[in-house]
């Protein structure tokens, strides 16, 4: 009972809505038979299914306030209907990103507004060549009274970032762009005054509005990616199994549980902490924390690890104290250290804008100095010719050529399942020439294979795959996999079973003892098939030979092309495991790798790395483990798959989902080709610049010349970056996807 | 002229209606789920019992 109290205490009192995320979700009909089941529970009031996010919202009932009979509730009612659904938890980091992209939303809407209201007066300004002097300052003065407020508002994010950049003494694009806005408005408002001519309130407002949108866009894609990646880390347990003093289990949420309490894990299960088992022995597949694919049998006073899977026996497992000292804390510690080591990179725009800014400054300047000394016309036309120079060099085009790019290449990765976290994750991949791939789980499955099948007498697999079929051990389903490849019947045996915890099974079948396990099972010498490579299976009948059934870990089935493709591109490629030595030659032969290491620990992988980028090198860090986490931080770009640890996904900037090693390649193909694309982008606008500025800077600038520009330029440059969505990505069968 | 007088006020007031009508088709949550609605938009009305509040 008292548990109860606290987890509500835990989960906040007053939410009368609860978050579930929720799996499967494919088709329409999806959404109304959730609903509608969940709607008919008195408990709920309301349920409603976000098919963007895929979230599920429930209202509970007044007089039936949130708890945690009725979350299982929910959850079980999902699992009838066939569906997977998992408590959520909203970060508050999120919640705030939200509320910021709801703000520059906004922002935009008032430019937006203010653009289209302004273009009204504008457009009847530069065609209505019979209008009276009165009409138009009317016009104008209505302008300013639109423009300005608007300007106010919209304009914040820019000029807070510029303000930013400028105490940091740096110099980023949002300063040329707050300047241009500032002074445009400033001269208008003058010359709206003094009833003396031009004004650029349009220019201002359009300024705001186009880069408002690619800023919304880029937000937007990032914050997608984000969620994703948030809904990922979701489908981890949250809850736990404890045993009692008493001896009796009860359920309990991860975050409760406390140094000294004892879990019980439940074969197939992962397990949720650090500890040493007190009870029980079974097998632990500890691939994604040490990179080593074989179980490693477990039995009590060994120690155990968090993310690591319990394969044959429930064991019980007491919880160490939580004194820093843990695998995580040690991991956690490693990774910290490599993160102060990376190099702060600086983002292409921001370096163009450190030339940009100070180049048109100076070019305004000139123009003021050039009217002053050549021309009679006095200081107040001579600045209104510069601020005209300062517009019309107006950083719009340049303000879009990256994020624009930036937007058309996460959705475009975003499609082909791979999620940016890093915002300047392309730009540091495209930068790379050293590929350094981690074995198991990331060039492997992570799942065993039969490596002697062939060899094997198709009747004994029979017989072992009679046994295994009732199995959840990863050996005894690679048995049945490789079964079924080989078309023979896999039936299980009709006779009574016993299976022996972190031992194997046994069974009596036409009255003889057949045992299917590991060596001391089937009671194997020691000195028969010595063997360190390959996992095991032995079947043993009474009195005959045993069979011996080797397993190796599956690479993934283009990993050849993939390691392949970045061999014939010139890329150095390293292998780093922390799998036997032995087993990671195996791999690196198959691969063609010629540089690997075997056996290694977190650190050996960092050193490496190290090494590498003494030398200038630019890593590529593909790793999905633990044990890969420090590596990953310390590379100079890294990618995860979904199934890493969440601390790997975490340290990683790119994500992702397939269960194909194209995506790596597909990363960089897109990479480059969004580096490119900036870059003709920034050719653009500098060309567009080398026209526009000597019209400016001669006087000949009319607002109606400034508005098609900018108008132009920013629609060349769209247009350009979408060009990003017509590049033929690599593909292993060398069938080109569009 | 005289027309001006009223006419820009309109102009400005039907640009702050629409205005408005985006502030609040966004705060009323019309596109968080843009994927659902057009599902949505398949279902007898009956199915889904309990109105909306």
């Amino acid at each position: 009972m008292a548990d109860l109290k606290s987890e509500d205490a835990f989960a906040g009192k007053n939410a009368p809505i609860e978050n579930f995320l929720v799996e499967g979700l494919h088709c329409p009909s999806c959404i109304r038979e959730i609903e509608g089941a969940l709607q008919k529970k008195s408990i709920i009031k309301n349920a409603r299914l976000n098919m963007t996010t895929q979230r599920l919202a429930v209202e509970w009932a007044d007089n039936f306030p949130h708890s945690t009979a009725n979350n299982d509730a929910v959850i079980e009612t999902l699992k009838e209907l066939g569906f997977k659904g998992y408590m959520f938890k909203d970060s508050p980091s999120g919640a705030a990103d939200d509320k910021e992209g709801r703000w520059l939303l906004i922002c935009m809407a008032i430019a937006g507004f203010a653009m289209m209201n302004i273009m009204l007066f504008s457009i009847s300004d530069w065609a209505g060549t019979d209008m009276g002097q009165e009409t138009r300052g009317f016009f104008h003065w209505i302008s300013a009274l639109i423009a300005l407020p608007a300007c106010a508002v919209a304009g914040m994010p820019f000029y807070k970032s510029a303000w930013g950049a400028l105490k940091a003494r740096t110099l980023n694009m949002d300063v040329p762009i707050s300047l241009a806005v500032i002074l445009s408005l400033g001269m208008s408002v003058m010359q709206t005054i003094l009833r003396s001519g031009d004004t650029y309130y349009d220019a201002a407002v359009m300024l705001l509005f186009f880069l408002l949108i690619g800023r919304f866009l880029d937000r937007k894609m990032r914050n997608h990616a984000r969620a994703t990646a948030h809904n990922l880390m979701s489908y981890r347990p949250s809850k736990a199994t404890i045993v009692t003093e008493t001896g009796e289990s009860e359920s309990c949420l991860i975050e409760m549980l406390r140094p000294d309490m004892v879990v019980r894990v439940a074969p197939g299960e992962r397990i949720p902490v650090d500890g040493v088992i007190i009870g029980g022995i079974s097998e632990v597949d500890t691939s994604l924390v040490t990179g080593e694919t074989l179980p490693v049998s477990a039995t009590i006073e060994d120690k155990v690890f968090a993310g690591t899977i319990n394969i044959s026996g429930a064991i019980d497992i007491r919880i160490t104290a939580l004194s820093g000292k843990t695998l995580l804390d040690e991991i956690i510690g490693l990774m910290e250290t490599a993160e102060q080591g990376r190099a702060k990179y600086v983002r292409l725009a921001d370096r163009a804008a450190q030339i940009y800014a100070p180049a048109v400054h100076l070019l305004a300047l000139l123009t003021f100095i050039g009217w002053m000394v050549l021309t009679t016309v006095g200081w107040q036309q001579s600045l209104i010719t510069a601020i005209a120079v300062l517009i019309i060099t107006c950083p719009c085009a340049l303000g879009l050529a990256v994020p624009v790019v930036q937007i058309v290449a996460s959705s475009r990765l975003f499609k082909n399942g791979i999620l940016v976290k890093a915002p300047d994750g392309l730009e540091r991949l495209a930068e790379v020439d050293v590929v350094a791939f981690d074995k198991t789980g990331t060039l492997t499955l992570g799942q065993p294979e039969i490596t002697n099948g062939d060899s094997l007498d198709p009747a004994m697999l029979e017989l072992g795959a009679s046994l295994a079929k009732t199995s959840t051990h990863p050996l005894c389903r690679a048995l049945i996999v490789a079964c079924h490849e080989r078309n023979i019947p896999t039936i299980a045996t009709s006779s009574p079973l016993h299976e022996e915890p972190g031992m194997g099974l046994k069974a009596q079948i036409n009255g003889k003892e057949v045992r299917l396990g590991n060596r001391d099972w089937c009671q194997v010498p020691a000195d028969v098939q010595k063997n360190s490579r390959y996992s095991e299976l032995w079947l043993k009948i009474t009195d005959e030979e045993p069979v011996f059934f080797a397993f190796q870990d599956r690479l993934r089935k283009d990993a050849v092309q993939v390691v392949d493709w970045f061999h014939k591109k010139g890329f150095e490629i390293l292998l780093l495991s922390g799998d036997r030595p032995d087993v990671v030659a195996d791999v690196a032969k198959t691969l063609g790798i010629t540089d690997y290491l075997g056996g290694a620990k977190p650190q050996d992988k960092i050193d490496r790395l190290e090494e590498l980028k003494a030398q200038g090198k630019k890593i590529l860090m593909v790793g999905d483990g633990l044990n890969d986490a420090p590596a990953l931080s310390a590379a100079y770009v890294s990618i995860s798959p979904s199934t890493a640890a969440d601390v790997s996904q975490n340290a990683a900037d790119f994500i992702f989902q397939s269960q194909s090693l194209d995506s790596i390649v597909r990363a960089y193909q897109i990479s480059r080709s969004s580096r490119r694309l900036v870059f003709s982008n920034f050719a653009l606008a500098a060309i567009y610049n080398l026209i526009a500025v000597p019209f400016a800077a001669a006087g000949f600038l009319t607002p109606l010349i400034c508005a098609i520009a900018m108008s132009a330029s920013s629609i060349v440059v769209t247009a350009n970056a979408l060009r990003l969505n017509l590049v033929p990505l690599f593909s292993p069968n060398q069938t080109r996807e569009r | 002229m005289e027309g001006l007088i009223l006419l820009i006020p309109i102009a400005l007031f039907l640009g702050l209606v629409g205005f408005g009508g985006f502030l609040w088709s966004m705060r009323s949550g019309q596109y968080d789920d843009l994927e659902g609605a057009s599902y949505r938009a398949l279902f007898e009305e009956d199915d889904m019992d309990k109105p909306e509040k």
